[in-house]
């Protein structure tokens, strides 16, 4: 006769309402984990994905992904001339938050290389890749933003012709691919009179100064379009991407990008690594710490629990003593309440977190060695939270039946 | 009948039980100097005023509270010299002794049956033999109807009835009960009463009661009177008279 589950259908009410609180307690230290797994796929899932060797960025800088890298444009022509590089892309990513159909609307602007990369590499679960230089965009599912949608940024309106699922930026925010050129008419978008103003600047810089006074067409050229003035560089671009030729040798070709004073140059794991000791590092550190926070009060709480149903039964565990039960049965009756307790505490969070994790706004991602540490955990906490209960029930004595 | 019947070994003797609480100023004898045998088979009420040391002398026999100086031998095998085990009492008490107290003690979340399956089982019964044998006490003791009953749903009779099955459990060779018949009436606590008789003559096992009930004397073999610790001559009685 199992005495434990005979005590457990004697008090249903009161073990299924702990069990309940003791799943919902795991299913956020389950929870946790999965956040910080999304966490780390979220940022780590664009570098991987976009299939680069090399990553050059500004010099002394630790790239796009860790602070504000800006190289110049025509690095993507320098970085093709070298031995074993098979080509060269220019990234460019940044995040806005815009308004649309009244409601905000936030997204990471990706570049893609037009005319080279079209974002075929992308996977999509519908529509298709850009076919044009300017006015389209792949737009992720997490967006809302449907196949033909049009969407107003800055001074142009780009439709939407291709959809992803799950290609978020480190931030949890939806990707959105757009060629270069247009990602940096996004970034760099000024209103028109903030236009005019500017010229009218720069023509007042030219009329202070003697060559603007003596040469007319330099101050009519001041006034004019930025791209009509040689001496002001294209937009910067925050990185360039390098693919190698299949077999070269990556040490090498990033030595000779090593010795380029303008730049630094990373693996794309080394950019990973980067990303992942910078932003997710403190991010994995504080969920770290919340687990081990919940881990110990729902130590607490199921010690505490087991320890009142011990008290509520110890006029029946001294009888069973008089009666000459073995220790065993005694330490039994607690620790398979505990581990019962524990276990379907432990399934519960599972079931009830493949309901609740696919409807939070980050990615969760419950990987089966977490599930498995986990359950690891839950057994020590069952186990620790018991010892309480079966102290207070081994030191009752039998003559405690008498009072 | 069992064979502890026809054995003529007695199943307790007690020489010179002393239990002092305290010490010091403090110090209570809450029993002196007690020395009796009861033969198996036997049916013995321990009488006496509040305090007077019975329930001591009880729970020392019983193995649950040991007596500060003195020896019990249960069926002729040396348990206790003075506070000092000389067997495993937790084993010993499963497999000799069967305990009744005034309230009947069932484990509230188990059956009429399961509570009787449950002393089986801790004497290392396997499950299926030991729920038939319980059914078989509670048809002895005629609860069998209500075998599949928690106790909270038996009347104060019917669970003192389960209490005497699951004493009666193990066949131990002693059953010491304390005040049965307490919160019941005097027609069912003469029943239980009855019950004890019928279980030692039967059965073969020494029952001791401790009783302020003298209305059912007349069931026991014999009585002994307490008075401040201490213990008066048994006197022996028989049903007839």
């Amino acid at each position: 006769m199992n005495l434990a589950t005979k005590d457990i259908r004697h008090n249903f009410g009161r073990f299924a309402l702990t069990t309940v609180g003791i799943g919902l307690l795991l299913m956020i230290v389950m929870g946790m984990g999965g956040i910080y797994r999304g966490l780390i796929r979220e940022a780590t899932l664009l570098v991987e994905k976009i299939g680069a060797d090399l990553w050059l960025v500004q010099g002394s800088t630790r790239g796009p992904f860790a602070e504000i890298s800006r190289v110049p444009a025509n690095l993507e022509d320098r970085a093709r001339a070298v031995p074993g590089v098979a080509g060269a892309r220019r990234f460019v990513s940044h995040t806005i938050q815009r308004e649309h159909r009244g409601r905000p609307l936030r997204m990471v602007v990706q570049g893609l290389s037009w005319p080279e990369d079209r974002g075929a590499w992308i996977p999509l679960v519908a529509g298709r890749p850009l076919r044009q230089a300017h006015f389209e965009t792949i737009a992720d599912r997490s967006l809302g933003l449907p196949l033909g949608e049009k969407l107003k940024l800055g001074k142009d309106v780009y439709e939407v012709v291709g959809l992803t699922k799950g290609m978020v930026g480190s931030g949890g925010d939806g990707l959105c691919f757009f060629t270069v050129s247009d990602a940096v008419s996004i970034q760099f978008d000024v209103p028109g009179e903030g236009v005019r103003l500017e010229r009218q600047a720069r023509r007042a810089r030219a009329e202070g100064q003697d060559i603007g006074r003596l040469q007319p067409l330099l101050l009519e050229r001041a006034a004019g379009p930025a791209s009509g003035i040689p001496a002001l560089a294209p937009p910067q671009v925050s990185a360039v991407m390098v693919t190698l030729q299949p077999g070269a040798d990556a040490a090498q070709v990033a030595a000779t990008f090593a010795t380029w004073p303008d730049i630094k140059v990373y693996s794309t794991q080394q950019q990973i690594n980067l990303l992942l000791a910078g932003m997710v590092d403190k991010a994995r550190r504080q969920l770290g710490l919340f687990r081990v926070l919940l881990i110990i009060i729902s130590t607490i709480i199921m010690a505490l629990i087991i320890y009142t149903l011990t008290l509520d039964k110890i006029h029946d565990i001294a009888m069973l003593k008089l009666m000459g039960a073995r220790n065993g049965i005694i330490v039994g009756l607690i620790l398979q309440q505990a581990l019962l307790i524990g276990a379907l505490g432990y399934g519960l969070a599972y079931w009830l977190g493949t309901f609740a994790f696919p409807k939070f706004p980050r990615l969760v991602v419950i990987e089966t060695p977490d599930l498995l540490s986990l359950a690891a955990i839950v057994l020590g906490i069952s186990v620790l939270s018991s010892l309480l209960g079966i102290w207070k029930a081994m030191s009752v004595e039998p003559n405690k039946v008498l009072s | 009948m069992t064979n502890a019947a026809a054995d003529t070994t007695p199943a307790i003797e007690a020489f010179n039980l002393t239990k002092v609480y305290g010490s010091g100023n403090t110090e209570v004898v809450a029993m002196k100097d007690v020395s009796l045998t009861v033969a198996r088979g036997e049916v013995v009420a321990l009488l006496g005023p509040s305090g007077a040391g019975k329930s001591t002398l009880l729970t020392a026999i019983g193995l649950i509270n040991p007596p500060t100086a003195g020896r019990i031998v249960i069926g002729g095998q040396p348990v206790m010299e003075a506070d000092h085990a000389l067997v495993d009492l937790r084993a010993f008490r499963r497999q000799h002794l069967g305990f009744i107290f005034q309230k009947s003690n069932l484990i509230p979340f188990l059956s009429a049956v399961e509570n009787v399956q449950v002393a089986l089982e801790i004497n290392d019964v396997l499950p299926r033999p030991a729920r038939s044998r319980a059914m078989e006490l509670l048809d002895y003791l005629g609860v069998a109807d209500r075998a599949n009953n928690l106790p909270d749903a038996l009347s104060g009779g019917q669970q003192q009835r389960v209490a005497v099955a699951r004493a009666l459990a193990n066949e131990p060779s002693l059953i010491l009960a304390d005040e049965p018949t307490a919160a019941l009436d005097s027609e069912r606590g003469r029943q239980v009463m009855e019950l004890f008789r019928k279980v030692a003559h039967e059965r073969g096992a020494a029952v001791m009661v401790v009783t302020h009930d003298h209305r059912s004397l007349d069931v026991f073999d014999r009585h002994f009177e307490m008075e401040d610790g201490r213990l008066k001559n048994g006197t022996e009685r028989n049903i007839e008279q």
